[in-house]
């Protein structure tokens, strides 16, 4: 058996497979390290002493010039929405509605400014916060940035709120609750409304006005932010162009003339739009309607030195940041981008004090940027080295120059005009500075690389057609291999090799992904072409898919039965086995369905009893019962495991791995059942013995772990479960057909003869010594490769349904079972449609078996949302924290991935399975377990034993069963990809199609992994399987 | 011979068809707040009626099994009880299986138990029209190659097409559309609906079409 090519050609698959996922992530997600620094009042790089001085109390790094500040975030304000035009004659619905805006910036121009206020993409409400408060442009909404909380979408960086807080402001919020996810706990006072129905257009407006003015006029705040939402969602259900919009602005607007009525003299006013909205009511994108918002500056004390410019200025969204930082006197956060918008620093005083005042805000945030950029540049590589050489001389100039000129401007050095023309340019040079920074910035974190994206998703297109193609062509000779994988893979190392090359002579920076996915591509490339060339009269790839839909029709047409070669009335009882089967896994579908974790987008959904742990239990009698039917269901698991092995005899022999089978699976039942018992014991109850359970909680499951590794090492070292009695000295021709362990009195009944039968052969061969017919009776060798796999199968449960709640064990239960009457779906519908190929699993066994994978995935309480990741999962055996990162990450990933792994693993068994449950053609009476003959010619060759009597045959059935796994899991992954990357300007796409890819992606590494362990451990009981005979042989 | 069975097959489709779309029309000449979707479970009640009847009707008028080997009265009373369990117990065990597919086990029974029935009148009902209460049959007609006339093959293809527009019709369900007929079992049944209308259509057709490879062994 060729075992090393098969798992190359594996490997050699999901390595494609992983170069494009890779490649399309590296377009998809934009990634950035979230630093964990933040500012604080005593940074080192506030402004010089001498300046400092004169910093009034409750500054810090600027004078603090509003005590007070209201935040109006109406969602999706456009910047149509809030221009006047009074000359327009005939106003859209979105047009004109603001008049109140207009009103105060013409009256006052010094007082109040209307911006373009462009958001960056992706424009969803919650990156929109983000990157109005932390300021910097977007990064994924929840939590795959690196080195954040996975638990929540709370913002772990830096952020304006925090510093607020931290410098002792009072903030209050009302409005859209995504703000409470994003900063829990952070305010002094809140009101939320939920944001979640879009058809919604007035709950969380008329409860914001409900407490607005009473909160203004209290006086309990400093800042005070609203989000409306009633735009929003006017837009998205009507669209901008309708007459409930004007309703809806008109509303905005006395909203706003009322609270400029509330303000006092030293209140800063904001209302900003967090994005903008297509002609379609929607947005997400980054087309220019999404993104051009507006912003609205007011105070009652003069803002501006000069008026207004005549067309609006646009102001990037994170400019907003160190602004009001700045302006209400806390430290800029520490991630900060943005530019401070200096006109707002210009005070009353004359010119050049007036740029004294903005040069000294610009150096401030010059110097925060600088701070950032560098400590960004220690832990990441993702910003280009001589850009930032660039920055960097950049910003020396400038600092240098800026210190000169103070100090010209102490010893007055210089007369007005050419001071005035100086700090003119020093301005704009940091300025520029500033400006470029954050191109560099948005550059390399908020762009979607549709390049990357399409490079990706058809370099899985491309590999899931490759494994279909290998699958239908795969056979065993050296040809095969060598065409197929010998020759794309030297391609492919051929381009890896050159691009290594041209990376040696350019110098330029080498990115891995990219080399191994045009790697990929080559070695794909090479396959076709040598496939090409292999077949050229053989009908191309468009025959192949007319094949497979010929195919596909073939399926729903019930295979014909083969009447003629079973009888009617043997074909009639495989039909209703069959129905039952069929029945039995619709029960056990519909069963699974009570174990569904809810989704926050159903709010009418109550998530599943079974899913929280017992320990939250309140009644102590359901809690003591439901404790006890987990615990009978860990013992009917492994009795069931049990007798199974025990029916097919491989509990027979006294091997290490059948011993721990016999003793160690209950002993890990019961370390289990402990630890259940500790674990959801309540905490009171115990009184002394506290420190006692501290230690069991610990202890009892790295017992489970422990022991579940013990017994895998031993499945590695000697997989064999065979009983193998050597009569070739003793017995003479007669091989009893011995049922194993007695179990029964007519078993009993059964052995006592045959001992007596025993004992006189015994007797009789050593009378005619010499003549010997030497037999080997071996029991269990006909489900050896199953029982392996059955025994990691059952290790593997193990330690899964530790690490979930307890009543997660019916699930995984029900997970077994349906897998079990899956297998006999398969192999009962492959006998009644007659063994054509015994060596090919159907694709619809395939399917299904990925299928009902995915089924457990949500039936073990799992959702493809961050939110529903089972955290505890983490802290099974561990008290309190890790050290490090990766162990909490495999605990969480194989909760997370339980019935992945398991059907991965398992997912030989299907080629398996038909032949363990093989009946003698001739006998039906016969016992199962067929004691094989060595050493002579019997013809019946048993059960698994099939495979091992045509090695290339079964390495070729491995190969394409794993093929076809992999074809299923591809499609399955190319669907998730495909959706992402359409819908990636959609509403919801980093709520429900970007985690649905990742958990979906990982799903597929998970898998495929698991399916290389799966096959591999199959092969490792092949060798071990052939040693044994060859043992036997030398004998 | 075979064109005119096959005439009077799409005929009687032609039949089972319009009556199919009458249930849906003419009860809102009698009653004013009559519609499909509002007043859903009255037109599931009159579908099933109207299309039993007119199925039974039809059978009678057109005897399309031709072997009515022993007639005496007791053995028809016999066999029209057995029709009835048998139409019952199909019945229950569609709820069974609508059950097990996914529909509310405890709450709107009725609409379940009713969709069931529906479910039954387009499938079981035919089967027991044509092919009397005898699952071997049923066995035979449903296996491959099984059919012995045009009644058995055009009885093949509507309750497929029955079943699978049933199945079909569950995929809108979860989407978040908030239309009036996505509440259970409403999409479901026009489903089946449209599938058996769809079946009554394409079985002539298609037999007419493959006459020549339709060769039917006399039983």
């Amino acid at each position: 058996m060729q075992r090393w090519p098969v798992l190359l050609f594996l490997a050699w698959v999901c390595f494609l497979f992983f170069a494009g996922i890779g490649l399309f992530m590296s377009g998809f997600l934009l990634t950035r390290i979230e630093l964990a620094s933040s500012s604080s009042c005593s940074d080192p790089l506030v402004p010089p002493p001498w300046e400092r001085q004169s910093l009034p109390p409750g500054s810090c790094w600027a004078p603090q010039r509003f005590s007070k500040a209201v935040l109006v975030i109406i969602d999706a304000l456009r910047f149509e929405f809030a221009r006047f035009n009074p000359a327009k004659a005939s106003p859209l619905p979105y047009e004109n509605k603001l008049s109140f805006l207009h009103h105060l910036a013409t009256s006052q121009p010094r007082h109040a400014r209307l911006y373009r206020f462009r958001a960056d993409p992706p424009t969803a409400t919650m990156q929109r916060i983000k990157g109005l408060t932390t300021g910097h442009p977007p990064s994924l909404p929840t939590s795959i940035d690196v080195g954040s909380n996975f638990a929540t979408y709370a913002i772990q960086e830096d952020n304006l709120l925090a510093q607020l807080v931290q410098n002792g402001r009072r903030v209050v919020f009302m409005g859209d609750d995504t703000w409470e996810g994003l900063f829990p706990k952070k305010f002094f006072r809140s009101y939320f409304f939920p944001s979640f129905n879009v058809k919604d257009l007035h709950t969380v407006d008329d409860g914001i006005l409900q407490h607005l003015y009473p909160t203004v006029d209290s006086g309990e705040w400093d800042v005070l932010i609203a989000h409306f939402l009633g735009v929003d969602h006017c837009g998205h259900k009507h669209g901008p162009d309708h007459p409930e919009m004007a309703k809806k602005l008109t509303q905005m607007n006395e909203m706003l003339r009322s609270l400029v009525d509330h303000l006092g003299n030293d209140t800063l006013l904001l209302v900003a739009g967090d994005h903008g909205m297509t002609e379609t009511g929607d947005h997400g994108g980054d087309s220019e309607k999404e993104v051009n918002a507006a912003l609205f500056v007011y105070s009652k004390t003069p803002l501006f030195g000069t008026g207004p410019p005549e067309e609006p200025e646009a102001v990037p969204q994170v400019n907003l940041v160190p602004t009001v930082a700045l302006l209400l006197g806390v430290p800029i956060p520490y991630s900060n981008i943005g530019e401070v918008m200096a006109e707002l620093f210009s005070g009353d005083g004359d010119a050049v004090s007036a740029a004294l005042q903005q040069l000294s805000v610009y150096h401030i945030n010059a110097k925060q940027v600088d701070r950032f950029l560098h400590s960004y540049s220690l832990v990441a590589q993702d910003l280009p080295a001589e850009q930032l050489q660039r920055l960097q001389e950049l910003f020396s100039g400038a600092v240098e120059e800026h210190t000169q000129l103070l100090a010209q401007v102490q010893g007055a050095a210089l007369v007005p005009p050419e001071l005035e023309s100086r700090l003119g340019s020093l301005i704009s040079r940091f300025q520029q500075y500033l400006r470029e920074a954050r191109a560099v910035c948005t550059q390399s974190w908020a762009r979607f690389h549709p390049l990357r994206m399409v490079g990706g998703c058809i370099l899985i297109a491309a590999s899931c057609l490759l494994c279909y193609m290998a699958s239908e062509l795969a056979t065993a000779s050296d040809s095969f291999y060598r065409s197929c994988l010998l020759y794309p893979l030297l391609w492919g190392l051929l381009v890896a090799g050159l691009l290594g090359l041209a990376h040696v002579f350019t110098q330029e920076g080498l990115d891995l992904l990219l080399v191994s996915s045009w790697a990929a591509a080559a070695s794909q490339l090479g396959f076709f072409w040598h496939w090409w060339g292999q077949h050229p009269k053989r009908a191309p790839l468009v025959m192949l898919l007319v094949g497979k839909l010929h195919w596909d029709g073939r399926l729903t047409v019930p295979e014909g039965p083969k009447q003629q070669l079973l009888g009617f009335s043997s074909y009639r009882r495989e039909i209703w086995y069959l129905l039952c089967l069929v029945a039995m896994l619709l029960v056990c579908v519909r069963l699974s369905g009570f174990f569904h974790q809810c989704r926050e987008e159903i709010p009418q959904c109550r998530p599943s009893l079974f899913l929280s742990p017992l320990a939250s239990l309140r009644n102590a009698r359901a809690k003591n019962l439901f404790y006890l039917l987990c615990v009978a269901l860990l013992a009917g698991l492994v009795y069931a495991v049990r007798s199974w092995l025990r029916h097919y005899g491989n509990l027979n022999s006294s091997d290490p791995l059948v011993l721990f089978v016999r003793w160690g699976f209950p002993l890990v039942v019961l370390c289990i059942a402990c630890y259940w018992a500790v674990a959801s014991s309540a905490d009171d109850s115990l009184g002394k013995l506290q420190e006692l359970v501290q230690v069991a909680v610990v202890a009892f499951p790295w017992a489970v772990y422990g022991l579940a590794s013990m017994g895998l090492l031993l499945l590695l070292c000697n997989p064999m479960t065979v009983f193998a009695k050597d009569t070739r000295e003793s017995a003479g021709s007669i091989v009893t057909p011995y049922l194993g362990v007695p179990s029964s009195e007519v078993d009993f009944l059964h052995v006592i003869p045959q001992i007596y039968k025993r004992m006189q052969e015994s007797q009789k061969s050593r009378l005619e010594r010499g003549s010997c017919k030497a037999t080997v009776a071996a029991y269990g060798l006909g489900s050896v490769y199953s029982a392996a796999l059955i025994i990691a199968l059952t290790l593997l449960g193990f330690l899964l349904m530790l690490l979930h709640s307890e009543r997660l064990s019916l699930a995984f239960l029900l997970l077994f079972l349906e897998a079990f009457v899956l297998l006999h779906i398969h192999t009962r519908a492959r006998g009644l449609a007659g063994d054509a190929e015994p060596f090919s699993v159907p694709w619809y066994a395939v399917i299904s078996w990925l299928l009902a994978a995915s089924q457990f995935f949500y039936s073990t309480g799992h959702q493809p949302i961050f939110p529903a990741i089972h955290w505890n999962a983490a802290f099974v055996g561990f008290h309190l924290d890790h050290s490090t990162n990766l162990l909490p990450a495999v605990l969480v990933g194989a909760n997370t991935f339980a019935s992945h792994i398991l059907f991965a693993v398992g997912c030989p068994l299907l080629l398996l399975w038909p032949f363990v449950c093989e009946m003698p053609s001739s006998q039906k009476r016969k016992p199962k377990k067929e004691p094989r003959e060595e050493l002579q010619e019997v013809e019946e060759h048993m059960m698994e034993m099939r495979l091992r009597e045509s090695p290339e045959k079964f390495s070729t059935a491995l190969l394409q069963l794993g093929l076809k796994y992999l074809f299923v899991l591809g499609t399955q992954l190319l669907a998730c990809v495909c959706a992402a990357m359409i819908l990636r300007r959609h509403l919801m796409v980093w709520k429900v199609f970007a985690p649905k890819f990742l958990f979906e992606s990982l799903g597929f590494v998970v898998s495929s992994i698991c399916l290389l362990l799966g096959i591999s451990l199959v092969m490792r009981v092949d060798c071990a399987v052939s040693t044994w005979f060859s043992h036997l042989q030398l004998r | 011979m075979k064109e005119a069975e096959i005439r009077r097959l799409f005929a009687a489709n032609l039949l089972c068809f319009f009556s199919v779309i009458l249930t849906a029309v003419l009860p809102g000449f009698v009653w004013d707040t009559f519609t499909v979707l509002g007043t859903h479970l009255t037109w599931l009640c009159i579908c099933s009626v109207c299309v039993s009847t007119l199925n039974i009707i039809l059978h009678v008028v057109l005897k399309p099994n031709l072997t009515p080997k022993r007639s005496s009265f007791a053995h028809k009373i016999s066999r029209f009880l057995k029709c009835c369990i048998y139409f019952f117990m199909s019945c229950i065990l569609f709820h069974a299986i609508i059950v097990l597919y996914g529909a509310p086990l405890i709450e709107s029974v009725t609409e379940t138990f009713l969709f069931a029935v529906l479910l039954s009148t387009f499938t079981t009902l035919q089967c027991l029209c044509i092919l009397g209460p005898n699952v071997q049959a049923w066995i035979r007609v449903f296996s491959k190659n099984g059919a012995t006339s045009i009644w058995e093959s055009s009885l093949r293809i509507t309750t497929m097409c029955s079943i699978l527009g049933a199945w079909f019709g569950a995929f809108p369900i979860p989407l978040d559309w908030d239309r009036p007929w996505q509440v259970w079992p409403i999409s479901c049944s026009l489903g089946a609906t449209f599938g058996y209308m769809a079946g009554l259509i394409i079985a002539p057709l298609w037999i007419h079409w493959n006459r020549k490879q339709l060769t039917y062994k006399s039983r």
